[in-house]
């Protein structure tokens, strides 16, 4: 007897690796902000470089919504525009850029999704929004001058 | 009462939203279909409620039903006052 295979589910620590985090990146604007995000989800094989260009031509269309909440933008596009895994990428800020949210603005933690379907990153994702909702942790993800550093306190939920 | 969760893509924040008012209604013993959509399948639809990021209204104008406007998709105290007095007020309009 055979049984449906359960979809996988990928928690927080799934998500995010030692090849998709940089602490203290200084850049011009937003779409640098976007590229540099996107390039750590293209290196470490998660996604292709036309996810890139989508996630900003998601911004550009839908509007900044994706500045969730204040300094914090979780940047995404489809699993169809160049998603190969899930994967998440974080990116801090020396200095923060606006994105053009009416409220939210500037951002300083650059969040970066890759999702292959519409629930497997679920868990992952609701552990990463318990973790922005507490504000030692977002004390400890902006003073993180180190890549290492900045990993070990998103994996420390 | 029919509540719709909205972001932009349909496989995030929306279902985050959606997990999240469904404990707070089970919470207050409040009984209500919540469904997460993302923007463009939403066009159309019908809810009482429309929970949505900030920044999200410009898309939102020709919807009916209250629009809750949530800015930080984080805070969970947030979402609860909002989302609890609009229900509250949904019912007592009944």
């Amino acid at each position: 007897m055979s049984y449906p295979e359960m979809p996988p589910s990928y928690r927080l620590k799934d998500l995010v690796s030692s090849q998709t985090v940089r602490a203290k990146m200084t850049v011009r604007d937003w779409e640098e902000a976007t590229e540099i995000a996107g390039s750590l989800l293209i290196k470490s094989g998660v996604a292709l470089p036309e996810y890139i260009v989508a996630m900003k031509r998601v911004l550009k269309e839908m509007g900044p919504y994706a500045v969730i909440a204040p300094g914090i933008v979780l940047l995404h596009a489809r699993p169809e525009d160049g998603v190969l895994k899930p994967g998440l990428a974080l990116v801090t800020l020396s200095t923060p850029v606006n994105f053009g949210h009416t409220e939210n603005d500037p951002v300083d933690l650059v969040f970066a999704l890759a999702a292959t379907d519409k629930t497997s990153h679920l868990q992952g994702l609701q552990e990463l929004a318990q973790l922005l909702s507490d504000g030692d942790v977002l004390k400890g993800l902006r003073s993180a001058q180190t890549d290492e550093e900045l990993l070990k306190i998103v994996h420390s939920s | 009462m029919k509540i719709a969760t909205l972001c932009g893509m349909g496989f995030g924040t929306s279902m985050m939203l959606k997990l999240f008012i469904d404990e707070i209604l089970k919470a207050e013993g409040i009984k209500a279909e919540v469904i997460p959509w993302d923007l463009g399948s939403f066009k159309g639809q019908n809810a009482d409620l429309i929970v949505a990021p900030t920044d999200m209204e410009q898309h939102l104008r020709s919807a009916s039903g209250k629009v809750v406007l949530i800015k930080n998709l984080v805070d969970k105290e947030e979402i609860k006052e909002k989302v609890l007095a609009a229900v509250r007020e949904f019912l007592q309009g009944k």
